[in-house]
C-alpha cells in the first residue's frame, strides 16, 4: 500500500462519518447543551457568590466535558457495527489503527473542537476571573483530543454490548482523572497569578502520546468487538 | 525453548500442575503469614511514636505492595494473551483481578483505620490512599468488562486491552495524584516516610509480605484452576477431574 | 512478649479499636474471596453433574425409542 492509498482512506473515513453527523444535527448539539445544562445548574446548588463559583469553574467546567464526552461516545461506532461497516473496515487493507485514528479525529471536531467554542459561555456563567480564561482555553484545546482517543477506546470495547453507559463510565473515568488534575491545575496556577504552562505543556505532550498509542488500543478493541 | 514450553501451553497440564502447587503455597501462605502475624501482634515492639497502632502495618503494607505489583502481572498476562495468542493468559486476568481488587480494597480500608488514630480522619486525600483508590476503580473495571461479555473469550480478550490501557497510565495517574497532592495541601503526611524501621519491627514485616506473597499466590492458583475448568467444561479430560457422575436412577 | 495479659493485648494500648477493625476487615475480605473461590468451584462440579445426568437420560430416551 502506497502512501497515498492510506491518506484517501483516512480522509474519506473522516468525510463519511462528518456527513453522517452532519445529517443528524442533534447530536452534534444534545451534549453540548447537557454542558450548558450541567454548568448552570451550580450556581443554583452552591450559591451565586463569585468567590466560591469562580474557585469551582474550571473543575466544573472540566467535569461536565468529561461526562459528555461520555454521553456522545455511543455514536463513535454504534451504528457503524450494527450495519456491519464496522465489520467491513477491519477488512480494509489500510492499516486499522489509521483508520481509528480517523474516528477518533471527527470525533474530536464534533465535541472537542465545539467544547472550546463553548467555554468562554460556560466560564461567564460560573464567573470565572478573567486571568483564567485563556488557560482554561488552552487546556481545553490540548486536552479534549485525550478525552476523545480514551472514549474510543472504551467505546470500541464495548460497542457489541447493547446498552454499555454504566459500564463505560466506570472503564474510562479513573483513566480521565490526570487530565482533570493537570487541567483545573493549570487554570488554579494562572488565577493565583503563577505561570501555567508547564501544566498546558505536559496535557500538550500527554495528549500527543495519547493520540500516538490510542488508535491502536482501538483497532485492537474494534477486532475483538467485531468477531 | 518454544518446544519445551509448548506442553505447558495445554490447560489439562497446567490445571493438574497448579494442582500440585496449590497445597504447598496454601500451607506456606498459612505458616508464614501466621508467624508473620503472631510476631508483629505479639512480640514486635511497640513504636515510640504510634504505641500499638502501628501494628496495622503487617498487613497494610504488604497488601499495598502487592496490589500494584499484581496489576503489572494482570497487564503482563494481557500483554501475553495478546501478542502470543495464548488463551490461557487471557483467562488468568479472571483469576487474578479479583485478588488484586481485594488486596487493593484491604490496603485501602487499613491505610484509613490507621489514618483516624495518626492523621485524626477516616479519609485523607493523600496522594497514596488516592492512586489506591484509581487503582481499585481500574481492577473493578476490567472484572466489571470480563464478565460483562456473555462469550467469555471475548470478555477476556477485551478485559486484557483494558488491563495494558490501565497499566501505561498508572505512572501517569500516580505522578499527576501527586503532583495534585502537593499543589492542595502543603503540609506533607509523612507517616510513611519514618526513618528506617529497627529490625524487631522489620523481620515480621519481612515475614508478613512473604506470607501475602504465598497466599496471593494460593488464591491466584485456585482461582486459574477454577476458570480452566469453565472455559474447558465441554472438553473430555474434564470427566476425569469431576468423576462420572453417579448413575441416579431418576424416571422421567 | 510485648504485652502481660489478654486484656492488655486486646486493648492495644489503647488502640485496640483500630487494629482490631483493620485486622477484621482483611481477614473477613480475605474469607469472603476463599470462599467465594471455593463457591464457584463447586458450583461448576453442580453444573457438570447436571449435564452429564441430562445427556444421560437423552441417550436413554433415544434407547427406549428405537
Amino acid at each position: 500500500m502506497s502512501r497515498a492509498s492510506s491518506w484517501t482512506a483516512l480522509t474519506a473515513i473522516m468525510k463519511r462519518d462528518l456527513m453522517v453527523v452532519m445529517r443528524r444535527r442533534s447530536d452534534i448539539l444534545n451534549p453540548l447543551l447537557f454542558i450548558l445544562v450541567v454548568v448552570s445548574l451550580f450556581p443554583l446548588a452552591v450559591g451565586p457568590g463569585p468567590d466560591i463559583l469562580g474557585r469551582i469553574a474550571a473543575g466544573v467546567i472540566w467535569v461536565a466535558a468529561l461526562l459528555s464526552a461520555l454521553l456522545g461516545s455511543e455514536r463513535l461506532f454504534r451504528e457503524d457495527y450494527l450495519d456491519g461497516t464496522l465489520e467491513q473496515l477491519t477488512l480494509q487493507p489500510q492499516a486499522l489503527p489509521l483508520l481509528s485514528f480517523g474516528k477518533i479525529a471527527v470525533h474530536w471536531l464534533l465535541s472537542g473542537l465545539p467544547l472550546v467554542i463553548l467555554a468562554p459561555l460556560c466560564a461567564l456563567l460560573l464567573k470565572l476571573p478573567l486571568a483564567g480564561w485563556g488557560t482554561l482555553m488552552a487546556t481545553l484545546l490540548v486536552g479534549t483530543p485525550i478525552l476523545s482517543a480514551i472514549t474510543a477506546i472504551g467505546a470500541a470495547l464495548t460497542v457489541s454490548l447493547g446498552r454499555g453507559g454504566a459500564l463505560l463510565s466506570l472503564l474510562l473515568l479513573p483513566l480521565f482523572i490526570p487530565l482533570l488534575i493537570f487541567a483545573s491545575g493549570a487554570v488554579e496556577a494562572a488565577l493565583v497569578g503563577t505561570a501555567a504552562w508547564p501544566q498546558v505543556l505536559l496535557l500538550a505532550g500527554l495528549s500527543l502520546l495519547t493520540l500516538l498509542l490510542a488508535p491502536f488500543a482501538v483497532a485492537a478493541s474494534i477486532r475483538v468487538s467485531v468477531n | 525453548m518454544w518446544r519445551w514450553l509448548h506442553p505447558y501451553a495445554k490447560p489439562e497440564t497446567v490445571y493438574h500442575l497448579l494442582g500440585r502447587w496449590l497445597p504447598w503455597a496454601t500451607a506456606g501462605a498459612v505458616l508464614i503469614l501466621g508467624i508473620g502475624l503472631v510476631w508483629g501482634l505479639l512480640f514486635a515492639p511497640a513504636d515510640y511514636q504510634q504505641g500499638d497502632s502501628y501494628r496495622i502495618i503487617f498487613i497494610h503494607v504488604p497488601s499495598a505492595m502487592f496490589s500494584m505489583s499484581i496489576y503489572v502481572s494482570l497487564a503482563i498476562a494481557a500483554f501475553i494473551g495478546r501478542v502470543w495468542q495464548l488463551k490461557m493468559a487471557d483467562w488468568a486476568l479472571a483469576a487474578i483481578a479479583p485478588v488484586g481488587a481485594v488486596f487493593t480494597f484491604i490496603a485501602l480500608f487499613t491505610g484509613a483505620v490507621w489514618g483516624k488514630p495518626m492523621w485524626g480522619t477516616w479519609w485523607e486525600w493523600d496522594a497514596r490512599l488516592t492512586s489506591q483508590l484509581i487503582l481499585l476503580f481500574l481492577y473493578i473495571g476490567v472484572l466489571a468488562l470480563y464478565y460483562a461479555f456473555s462469550d467469555n473469550r471475548t470478555g477476556a480478550k477485551a478485559a486484557g486491552i483494558l488491563a495494558m490501557v490501565g497499566v501505561i497510565n498508572i505512572p501517569i495517574i500516580r505522578y499527576s495524584v501527586e503532583w495534585w497532592n502537593t499543589l492542595h495541601q502543603g503540609a506533607t503526611l509523612t507517616v510513611f516516610e519514618r526513618p528506617p524501621m529497627a529490625n524487631s519491627m522489620l523481620f515480621p514485616l519481612l515475614t508478613c509480605i512473604l506470607g501475602f506473597a504465598f497466599l496471593a499466590a494460593a488464591l491466584i492458583m485456585q482461582r486459574m484452576r477454577t476458570e480452566i475448568l469453565r472455559q474447558e467444561l465441554r472438553r473430555p479430560w474434564v470427566k476425569q477431574v469431576f468423576g462420572r457422575p453417579a448413575a441416579t436412577g431418576e424416571r422421567s | 512478649m510485648q504485652f502481660d495479659s489478654w486484656q492488655a493485648f486486646i486493648e492495644m494500648g489503647g488502640y485496640g479499636f483500630y487494629v482490631w477493625l483493620a485486622f477484621g476487615v482483611s481477614f473477613l475480605a480475605m474469607g469472603v474471596l476463599v470462599v467465594q473461590g471455593l463457591r464457584a468451584r463447586s458450583r461448576l462440579q453442580r453444573e457438570f453433574t447436571q449435564e452429564q445426568q441430562r445427556q444421560q437420560r437423552l441417550a436413554r430416551r433415544k434407547q427406549e425409542v428405537s
